[in-house]
């Protein structure tokens, strides 16, 4: 994913906004990391340049 | 590896969705589609607004997207995301189907739309105003057999709408609706 989609994007569960950590980054793309939740903590993953928002119990689920 | 045969395919009212959208979308919209499946409206929009977020549930369709070049995100409807878009694209699963017809394959997810097949509409419908901006449009699509309950459903939304496109099928209409939030 793009650094760009930090300001779109809001953590599913509490609508907070979500901090990057960086894993690993490649010609301006994010590859692997994680965004976590300033508000309520909850982590979504970053695999493959795509990040995971769906909410930890739907994540589990499908 | 991309795995087309789970994602959904291009058909009719893909075709209908994009018609539609290629009539709304304008230079400086921040465009988002939703249940993206193949990405095919998706691509065919991007290159005509300022930034174009495409996502989905399923695994399978989101990889599909992100190697076409898109950004792609995936997520549970509108629930991910902020309200900062003027432009949202859905077509959404309108068909119902019985438990003999549910595969258990993520194929199920694109398909079913639940009782009469709105549950998804109404879901999406209810999560708009989060993730619209003032002013903010919405295409959606639906079949001729979601009516009335789909008709209710915008009724009760708050938002105003109307059909901007139509295709006829040997046994179904399809329709695009475009739905306007008030600045």
């Amino acid at each position: 994913m793009k650094r760009q989609l930090l300001d779109i994007l809001a953590c599913p569960v509490c609508k907070g906004d979500l901090t990057l950590e960086v894993e690993e980054e490649k010609d301006e793309e994010i590859i692997a990391g994680t965004l976590i939740c300033e508000k309520c903590n909850e982590k979504y993953p970053i695999e493959d340049g795509i990040p995971n928002m769906l909410p930890p119990e739907l994540r589990d689920k499908v | 590896m991309d795995d087309y045969s789970k994602v959904y395919p291009v058909l009719e009212d893909t075709e209908l969705l994009l018609e539609a959208a290629l009539k709304e979308v304008k230079k400086d919209d921040i465009v988002l589609e939703v249940g993206t499946g193949s990405g095919y409206v998706a691509k065919n929009v991007k290159d005509r607004c300022k930034f174009l977020v495409a996502s989905d549930i399923s695994p399978y369709a989101v990889r599909v997207a992100h190697n076409q070049g898109l950004n792609a995100v995936r997520g549970d409807l509108l629930t991910c995301f902020k309200k900062k878009f003027t432009l949202i694209l859905f077509n959404p699963p309108y068909v119902e189907l019985d438990e003999k017809e549910l595969t258990g394959d993520w194929l199920d997810l694109a398909l079913h739309g639940g009782e009469k097949g709105v549950d998804v509409m109404r879901r999406f419908l209810s999560q708009l105003d989060d993730a619209l901006v003032d002013g903010g449009r919405a295409v959606m699509t639906f079949s001729s057999y979601n009516t009335p309950d789909v008709y209710e459903i915008l009724d009760k939304s708050g938002f105003s709408f109307e059909v901007i496109s139509t295709k006829k099928l040997f046994f179904e209409m399809l329709y695009a609706v475009r739905i306007f939030k008030e600045s």
